[in-house]
């Protein structure tokens, strides 16, 4: 799945895009807990998340994220954007919380990192 | 890439205690310094992962800490000793889920108990090391292919 189309699924605001929407992503994890992105994520994946401070864009950088959804609106600081950019981490900001966020997206045929 | 390492390697951070703006700047570091020396990029994931749960540990934690790494054409050495409060059990420690941290650290998304099991899980060797009222050394080896 792109980006952009995870963008509409979500009626996402595009916050910024290093490289634009055309990155392919190929499965998600959720959370709020940065040990646990980088206990099991997988490469190539987006992070739906509530949190927004600078090392959430750490975690993703280290973990090999590819992506970052931010949920309920959250919307970072322009330090945590700055970051961003520079890591060449796109970020997305969309109204849904993580649950309806995570479960439109598994509808469109998104499925988890862990596959389970 | 072909690995491109036919010499010793190392580089050495000071981390500060309670400084979250600059946290996992080692970490970034030497996943670039690998990257740079065209090392496998599971590997690579597994150091910098490894290194980055240590480094959060030392900011949520410690006082400060030195943290150096030892790249050779067989493996990567990091070892991470800090001044701080130790930790009095370290099997507890390490068991998942696991956590002390205090409520202001998990509103940060830290304190899930996965960090010292994430690091043993992603090194082939681990070592910890701690002294009450000291600090606490960690070393960890992950071998080339
Ligand atoms: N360098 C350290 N100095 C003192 N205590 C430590 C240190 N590292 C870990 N600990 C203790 O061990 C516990 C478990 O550490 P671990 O990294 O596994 O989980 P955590 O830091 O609590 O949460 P997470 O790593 O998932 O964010 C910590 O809560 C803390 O009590
Ligand atoms: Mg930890």
């Amino acid at each position: 799945m792109t980006l952009k189309e995870i963008a509409d699924i979500l009626e996402a605001t595009v916050i910024s895009e290093p490289n634009g929407l055309d990155v392919s992503i190929q499965s998600a994890c959720s959370a709020d807990m940065m040990s646990a992105v980088l206990y099991y994520h997988t490469p190539q994946s987006m992070l739906i998340t509530g949190l927004t401070q600078p090392h959430v864009i750490r975690t993703a950088e280290i973990a090999g994220i590819r992506s970052i959804v931010f949920v309920l609106d959250k919307k970072p600081d322009e330090i945590t954007i700055e970051l961003a950019r520079q890591k060449k981490i796109p970020l997305l900001c969309t109204r849904f919380c993580m649950y309806t966020a995570s479960g439109k997206l598994y509808e469109a045929g998104l499925p988890g990192c862990l596959n389970k | 890439m072909a690995l491109n390492i036919n010499e010793i390697i190392e580089d050495s951070f000071q981390l500060i205690g309670g400084n979250f703006a600059t946290a996992g700047e080692a970490s970034t570091q030497l996943k670039m310094k690998l990257t740079e020396l065209g090392v496998d990029e599971t590997i690579i994931r597994r150091a910098a992962i490894a290194t980055f749960e240590a480094e959060m540990n030392v900011i949520i934690y410690a006082a400060a800490a030195r943290l150096h790494y030892v790249i050779t054409p067989r493996n990567i050495t990091i070892r991470i000793e800090d001044m701080g409060p130790g930790i009095e059990d370290i099997q507890l420690a390490m068991q998942e889920g696991y956590s002390t941290a205090p409520d202001w650290v998990r509103e940060m998304g830290w304190g899930a108990g996965m960090g010292l099991p994430n690091m043993k899980k992603n090194s082939d060797e681990f070592r910890i090391d701690s002294v009450v009222g000291e600090g606490t050394t960690v070393e960890m080896v992950i071998n080339f292919p």
